[in-house]
């Protein structure tokens, strides 16, 4: 056995040495793993626009498209939906759309590019359920008041036809609008995911 | 002596001189000293461990067929895990009882650990010095919601999809990190394939191993402090001057060992009565929507979770956003389940066992589990506006029960603790069947008038 004096700062040193070093190992070795559960390239590659012949959409009807795999709402307004907008304004959370997320053009009453043609994530900002397009006037569940919108089945939120939320209700904001833009004959063709 | 008893002597004894196996069986089984005055309600723990086997093992053969792929197939709308799923069913041979077991399984889990978590509270268990004992239990309780919310989007249908939808985007309501955090749990913009993959990795792997450590952990810190009992007296306080042996213990095996077999007996007739005749109870244990293949452009009419979340679900919808954030609800849920495991600081009555409180806090119980049953209710129901209100009035009683804890588990004059256990007495069984048939009834009352 060694007669020598035992260095505590010695030991001290390599304890938080050791401690350290191992640390950033731990931290170096934990990384990968990590950045294993966010998107991968091709989740991200995924997000290709999409194209949808708007031709044949009749007044007061909506068609889907899957863009980035959400549902993607596209409307074609009659005169009266887009004249009913006004009157919901004083029930609204948002109505200028200043804490929601459009693209700059779409930053109006109506949400879009176009009075008529309406395209929306039809995804509830609350907690991500499809709501329902429900466009009849003064239905029993949802009161004399309603002039047509979105119904959130999953917790009852509320938005107009241009996708304004209802105050009142869990979601806190309005339905994201995603870029688009018409091309085509006399328009009649839309991108959506792509506004240049 | 036999020669065959003599051999087996020697290799036992080869083992030990090796291996502590007889002395951690006479610690654990045959020399651990329970008290001897265990109810019905000390069944629970035992059937809780047993559901957590006919899980693992059920679980393991089911993985032997289901293959986790969220992918369409092409041609059709129909994924390969809905198929495989559908497979187990009608083509492997016995694979529809060991998923009815599987599921049903699922929802007993609840079912036992919600009566093992009662017993808890009514006798004191959770107080000094078990507070350990009910934290490992209060996470295993954790693991188990975890368990169930991840193994539920495996079947990949509809309230499968949506479901995690919803509890994912949960997360992204955290201010700051949480859109980051959410799309770092779904690893893609929406829930995908990938996310049915690493679901599938934290079902069959991580939680489940981590489970088994906290199940382990719950145990030993058990056997050190021994087992509370229904009149809250610590046995360990009166030994056998002799033996050393508490005067009240009796050893679990084989007391309490042929005890539990009958609970298991009992309980296996009413499992398997579910998993014959009714495994879908009526879409309380398997929604119907989720016999629809999932579909990410439509959400189903009514979503609901699975009746074992509703009360947490209930008291998330019953909080209104605002300040233009909703993360309010998705914390008051989440505070629902984590003051559970603070009860031994909230708790500070000087008695242990509802035997002896005073009748303030069985009225105070009342309000809670009718509370708690009420908003069961409700999280399963759409929601109105009544219903709103009310549930928003049940979380503030369940809210109430744990932060009016210290103050009012103070309150009233307990009765006077006995030295030793006390005998059955049929007076107050019935007093009990009472309060808990009242409280049934209240709850029922509350959700269904309105």
């Amino acid at each position: 056995m060694s007669e020598q004096q035992v260095d505590n700062n010695k030991r001290r040193f390599l304890l938080v040495a050791a401690s350290g070093a191992g640390a950033v190992a731990v931290a170096g070795i934990a990384t990968p793993f990590i950045a294993s559960f966010l998107p991968s390239e091709r989740a991200k590659a995924a997000g290709a626009p999409v194209e949808v012949d708007i031709s044949k959409l009749e007044p007061g009807e909506k068609i889907n498209v899957e863009w980035r795999g959400k549902p993607v709402w596209v409307v074609k307004r009659t005169p009266d939906m887009v004249a009913s907008l006004a009157k919901n304004t004083p029930k609204l959370v948002d109505p200028a759309s200043d804490g929601s997320v459009q693209p700059e053009y779409c930053k109006n009453e109506g949400r879009s590019r176009k009075p008529d043609i309406w395209v929306a994530e039809g995804v509830c900002t609350h907690l991500g359920c499809s709501p329902t397009f429900r466009p009849d006037l003064a239905p029993a569940d949802l009161g004399p008041e309603w002039l047509g919108g979105f119904y959130c089945p999953c917790h009852g939120s509320k938005f107009d036809l241009a996708g304004r939320v209802f105050s009142g209700v869990p979601a806190p904001t309005n339905l994201v609008i995603p870029p688009y833009k018409f091309f085509g004959n006399g328009d009649s063709m839309l991108l959506v995911g792509a506004d240049q | 002596m036999s020669k065959l008893e003599q051999t087996a002597q020697k290799a036992l004894g080869w083992v030990d001189d090796r291996f502590p196996l007889t002395s951690t069986w006479k610690a654990h089984v045959s020399e651990y000293y329970a008290p001897k005055n265990f109810n019905f309600w000390y069944f629970f723990g035992s059937l809780a461990m047993l559901v957590l086997v006919i899980q693992i093992v059920t679980g393991i053969f089911l993985t032997m067929n289901y293959k986790p792929d969220g992918n369409l197939i092409p041609g059709t709308n129909v994924s390969t895990a809905f198929m495989s799923v559908e497979y187990i069913m009608r083509d492997v041979a016995g694979g529809w009882i060991i998923r009815y077991m599987h599921s049903t399984g699922a929802s007993m889990f609840f079912v036992v650990v919600y009566l093992h978590m009662f017993r808890g509270l009514i006798y004191g268990s959770y107080q000094k010095p078990r507070e350990l004992i009910w934290v490992f239990g209060t996470l295993i309780f954790l693991c188990l919601m975890a368990e169930a919310f991840l193994g539920y989007l495996l079947p990949w249908g509809q309230m499968s999809f949506w479901g995690a939808a919803v509890i994912v985007n949960l997360f992204s309501s955290i201010p700051v990190i949480g859109p980051d955090l959410s799309e770092l749990i779904r690893g893609d913009f929406v829930v995908s394939d990938v996310t049915l993959n690493r679901f599938f990795a934290l079902h069959v792997i991580a939680v489940p191993l981590v489970l088994l450590a906290l199940v382990v952990a719950h145990l030993v810190a058990l056997h050190e402090v021994g087992s509370n009992n229904p009149d809250g007296v610590e046995i360990k306080k009166l030994k056998d001057p002799k033996t050393g042996i508490p005067l009240d213990g009796i050893p679990f095996h084989p007391y309490y060992t042929v005890k539990d077999i009958f609970g298991v007996a009992v309980f296996l007739v009413v499992f398997s009565l579910i998993v014959f005749f009714l495994p879908e109870m009526g879409g309380y244990f398997l929604e119907h929507p989720n016999f629809d293949p999932a579909d990410p452009l439509k959400t189903p009419a009514h979503i609901a979770p699975v009746w074992y979340f509703t009360p947490f679900y209930a008291i998330l919808r019953a909080v209104p956003s605002f300040l233009g954030t909703q993360v309010w609800g998705v914390l008051a849920m989440g505070a629902a389940v984590v003051l559970i495991a603070f009860l031994p600081w909230l708790d500070r009555s000087p008695v242990k066992s509802i035997r002896y409180r005073s009748p303030i806090f069985k009225w105070v119980l009342v309000a809670f589990v009718t509370a708690f049953i009420g908003l069961g209710i409700l999280g399963a129901l759409p929601s109105t506006n009544t219903r709103t209100i009310v549930a928003q009035i049940l979380s503030v009683v369940y809210f109430a029960f744990f932060l009016g804890m210290p103050w009012y588990s103070k309150l009233g004059t307990p009765k006077a603790v006995p030295e030793r256990v006390t005998d059955t007495n049929l007076g107050r069984q019935v007093r009990f069947v009472a309060l808990f048939a009242l409280t049934i009834v209240l709850a029922t009352t509350f959700a269904m008038v309105i």
